[in-house]
Parts: C-alpha cells; sequence; structure tokens
C-alpha cells in the first residue's frame, strides 16, 4: 500500500513542476469559456441557460487535451518497467496515476467551476449543481482518457487523437452531467435521475479505464 | 464605521480585505523564494561548487574584481 | 555612480543596487498607501453610488497597474529582442506574477463594486472583456516560463508574445471610447482633463503612487530572487556535470 501512496505522491510532484501542466487545465478551461460569449454573444440571459453546458465542454476538453503524457515519460526513461518488474498489478498503477492526474488536473477544474459561473451569470442552484456534477463526473473524464493515454503512449504525435478516440465514450458523461446540471433550474426533481446515473458511469469508468488502459500500455511495452 | 459605509458595506470590506490579501501574498511569495534561493545557494557552496568569477578571485589572481 | 543600462547589465552589480534601493521604495510604499488609505478615510460619499465608491481607490490604481507593468514588461521584452540587454527578460519574467496579481485584483474589485451598482457580477463588455484577456495573458506568459526549462530560449519566445499581446493596452484603454458600454468613460486620463472632483482626484492619486512603488519593490525583489534562480541553475547543471 506505501508502494501506491509513494507513486501517488511522486505523480502529484510532477505535475506541478515545471511543464507539469496541472494550473494549464484551469487556464485552459478559463480560455474555453472567455471564447464562448464571443461566438455565442454577450446575452447574459442565453449564456445563463447554456452556462452548465459550456462549463462542461470547458471540463471536458481541459481533461481530455492534459491527458495526452499521462504515460508517456515513464514509458519512456523505463519507469514503467520497473514498476511492472516490482510485482505490482499494471492497473492498480494506473488507478493511482489516474487519481494522482485527477488531483492535479480535475479537481481545479472543479473548485474553479464555481468563478467561471459568475462569467456566465447562472444562478446559485445552477452553480451548485454544475460544481456536483464535475465532482462526480470528471475521474470518468480521467480514467475514460486514460484509455486514450495508454493507446497513444508510443505515438509522438498523439495530441489530439486522445479527444478523438475518447470522445464518444465521454458523450454518456456530457449528457448526464449537463442534465442533471439544469434541471434544478425548471424541474428540481429532475436532478437525481442524471446524477445517479452519471456516478454510476464515474465507476464503471474507474473499473474499465485501469483495465483497458493496462491492456493497451502491455501491448505497448513488447 | 460599517453602518457608515452604508446597505453595500459587505462589498466594500471584501474589497480592501481582497486587495490587502493579494499584497500579503505577493510580499509572501517574494520573500519565501528569496530564502529559497539564497538556501539552495549555500547548499551549492558548501558542496564546493563555485561561480567562475568567485573561483578567480579565491585562486588569488590579482586581476582586480569589480566590486 | 552614473546608472546606465550597460552599468546595470552586469547581474551582480544590480543585485547590490537591488540591496540598497530595497528598502527604501518599500518603505516609501508603505507610507504612501498609509497616507492614501487615511485620505480616503476622510473622502466623501459619492451622491449617486454612496459609500460603494470607496471600492474605486483599489479599483482604479490596480486596473492603472495592471496596464502598466504589461508596458514595463513590452520595452523589457524589446530590450531582450533588440537589445539584446542581459537582465530584460529578467525584468519581464519577474513583472508577470505582479501584473497578473493587479489584474485580478482589478477583475475582482470591478466585480464586487459592479454587483451593488450595476447588479451584475459580470457582463460582457468591452472595457471588462478586454481587461480579462490581458490576465489570460499574463497566466499564458507565466505558463510559457514554466514549461521551457532552458532561460534564454524562454525568453526570446516570451519577448515575442508580449510584443505581440501589446495591441491589447490600446484597446483597454479606449474600448470604453469607442464602444459605448456599461463601464464608465475615463474621467482621469482625458484629452480636456479630469472630470472627477478635487477630492476625489487626490486620494486616488495618492493610492495610485502607493500601489506603483509597491509595485517596483516586488519587481526589485523579484528580479533579484530569479538572478539568484538562475545561478541556482547554473552551478547545479555544472555539479551535474562533475566540472569540478
Amino acid at each position: 500500500m506505501s508502494a501506491f501512496a509513494a507513486l501517488f505522491r511522486r505523480e502529484l510532484r510532477l505535475a506541478v513542476r515545471v511543464g507539469g501542466g496541472a494550473m494549464m487545465g484551469v487556464l485552459f478551461f478559463l480560455i474555453v469559456v472567455t471564447v464562448m460569449p464571443f461566438a455565442i454573444g454577450p446575452d447574459l440571459n442565453l449564456l445563463s441557460r447554456i452556462g452548465p453546458a459550456v462549463l462542461w465542454i470547458g471540463a471536458l476538453l481541459a481533461t481530455l487535451l492534459g491527458l495526452d503524457r499521462l504515460y508517456e515519460a515513464d514509458r519512456e526513461d523505463g519507469a514503467l518497467d520497473l514498476v511492472v518488474g516490482a510485482g505490482h498489478p499494471l492497473e492498480m498503477v494506473v488507478i493511482v496515476k489516474c487519481l494522482a492526474h485527477w488531483t492535479a488536473t480535475g479537481l481545479p477544474l472543479v473548485v474553479a467551476a464555481p468563478f467561471f459561473a459568475l462569467f456566465l451569470a447562472m444562478p446559485p442552484e445552477a452553480i451548485l449543481s454544475t460544481s456536483a456534477t464535475l465532482l462526480v463526473g470528471t475521474p470518468a473524464l480521467t480514467f475514460l482518457g486514460s484509455i486514450g493515454a495508454g493507446l497513444t503512449v508510443s505515438l509522438r504525435r498523439g495530441g489530439l487523437l486522445v479527444p478523438i478516440l475518447i470522445l464518444p465514450f465521454a458523450i454518456p458523461v456530457l449528457i448526464f452531467g449537463v442534465s442533471a446540471s439544469t434541471a434544478v433550474v425548471f424541474d428540481p426533481a429532475g436532478f437525481r435521475a442524471p446524477f445517479l446515473l452519471l456516478a454510476a458511469v464515474s465507476l464503471l469508468a474507474a473499473v474499465v479505464g485501469p483495465v483497458a488502459t493496462a491492456a493497451s500500455l502491455r501491448g505497448g511495452l513488447d | 464605521m460599517m453602518a457608515a459605509l452604508g446597505p453595500h458595506a459587505a462589498f466594500i470590506v471584501v474589497s480592501y480585505a481582497i486587495a490587502a490579501l493579494v499584497v500579503a501574498l505577493l510580499v509572501a511569495w517574494v520573500v519565501i523564494d528569496h530564502r529559497a534561493q539564497v538556501r539552495r545557494l549555500g547548499d551549492l557552496e558548501a558542496r564546493g561548487v563555485r561561480r567562475r568569477s568567485a573561483a578567480r578571485a579565491e585562486a588569488g589572481s590579482d586581476r582586480k574584481v569589480p566590486s | 555612480m552614473a546608472l546606465s543600462f550597460t552599468e546595470l547589465a552586469n547581474p551582480t552589480r544590480f543585485l547590490a543596487l537591488v540591496s540598497a534601493v530595497l528598502p527604501w521604495t518599500a518603505g516609501a510604499a508603505v507610507l504612501v498607501l498609509a497616507w492614501g488609505l487615511w485620505l480616503v478615510s476622510g473622502s466623501p460619499e459619492d451622491y449617486q453610488q454612496g459609500a460603494t465608491v470607496y471600492i474605486m481607490y483599489i479599483h482604479v490604481p490596480s486596473a492603472w497597474l495592471s496596464m502598466f507593468t504589461y508596458a514595463m514588461m513590452a520595452v523589457s521584452a524589446l530590450g531582450s529582442l533588440v537589445w539584446r540587454h542581459p537582465l530584460a527578460d529578467v525584468a519581464a519574467k519577474a513583472a508577470a506574477p505582479i501584473g497578473a496579481a493587479f489584474t485580478f485584483l482589478a477583475l475582482v474589485t470591478g466585480s464586487l463594486w459592479g454587483r451593488p451598482m450595476w447588479g451584475t457580477w459580470w457582463v460582457w463588455d468591452a472595457r471588462l472583456t478586454s481587461v480579462l484577456i490581458l490576465f489570460i495573458m499574463y497566466l499564458g506568459l507565466i505558463a510559457l516560463w514554466r514549461t521551457i526549462e532552458d532561460p534564454t530560449r524562454a525568453a526570446r519566445a516570451a519577448a515575442v508574445l508580449i510584443l505581440v499581446g501589446t495591441v491589447n493596452l490600446p484597446i483597454i484603454k479606449f474600448s470604453v471610447d469607442w464602444w459605448n458600454t456599461l463601464h464608465q468613460p475615463a474621467s482621469v486620463f482625458r484629452m480636456d482633463g479630469p472630470t472627477i472632483d478635487g477630492s476625489m482626484l487626490t486620494p486616488l492619486l495618492v493610492m495610485a503612487v502607493g500601489f506603483t512603488l509597491a509595485m517596483l519593490s516586488l519587481h526589485l525583489a523579484a528580479m533579484r530572487n530569479e538572478i539568484l534562480r538562475r545561478r541556482v541553475r547554473t552551478l547545479g547543471l555544472l555539479a551535474a556535470g562533475g566540472a569540478r
């Protein structure tokens, strides 16, 4: 267990270092939210109605675009081989790396979302519901995105491939997340079902993601 | 004094508080970073790593070191 | 001691200068800010806005500084690219977090001022949006410096980006005149002179001077730290290379 704790700490420290990109996710999130009104128009009524969707798309893109390096460095310098060789299951290593990545990149998105919601003039109940759905849903994005990162680990130009590969699987997360967030404004009873489904998807992703990622990494480790 | 600030007193107080906080954080950043760099330079010096100009001065050359 | 830019190009001499000057600028900043706050506490309320006008004494100097710091970075960028002054990129890199902090302060105090006055925390009008863009540019530059390991390469890239972004400054300044938007038009720096009353202008100017002294002090200290950081990096590379 302490080995995984050590790995978690290492991942966190790397993520906030030079080139680690931990705060870049939040910055990209901010840029997406800022750019939307240039395209959609500054009408605050409209913006507040689609606010949850704007925040969710921003979080989705920020997470997926920040995932492509998750396994690349470790594969290149052999750290991945070392950890696997020490007898730790690759799936557990993937879970720890994903949790660390979410803590360093996804969690700041969740914390920043209420402040960005002010830019979109969202009502307080929508701010709360969107933050809750992002908290529960962004881990799913990380676990699903990790599959893409594992598939593209040996590619030089992996960049946009991760979002392209994973976006189809992220669609249910997006649907349930926005549906639950928007429901609180018009139909409060409509929050519960999509929110629970979102939680279920996250739990499912936490299992399927590491298994699929480990399988794709093993393909690349030989 | 609070009541004298009118119905929006909270906004005024929070503004000044955030300003104080931002300045305090900037000062803290500058001070902590300074201590960290000085400490690291000290560590390197203790390990015997020298800057070229310092090494030249130590070698006792009679070239004047710019003050 | 004649302080020409060429003489200041020597980092060791610059460090000595900072140690000599910093206590004075910092002390002056504290005194002027204290005087400014005292003037603010004695200043009148606005006949329309009541006491919330007091936010102006933080908001306006922060906004001025956010632009002034970027202008300083632009000059440093020129110094870096055109004259290759060794301390130019140190100056630019050290200024960025400070400029970002004051831009943040301007945005937040503006929001806190706008909520009771306009009924909204934010509106996408020209002035607010271009200041938000300025904030994002600061953060992007900081990210750029943090991502590129080698200071020389980072300096060149950052200098180009800073100069390209300078176009935002006139947009911020004149946006309230070009587009008739929610944010109020210029009342201090105008062709016809200020329209603001003296009882408010004086505290405002004193606060602005105090803020500026604080910014300069922080900048000098940050430049000193950056020079030390580069020494640490050079020595670290030397030690790792086993040069001794």
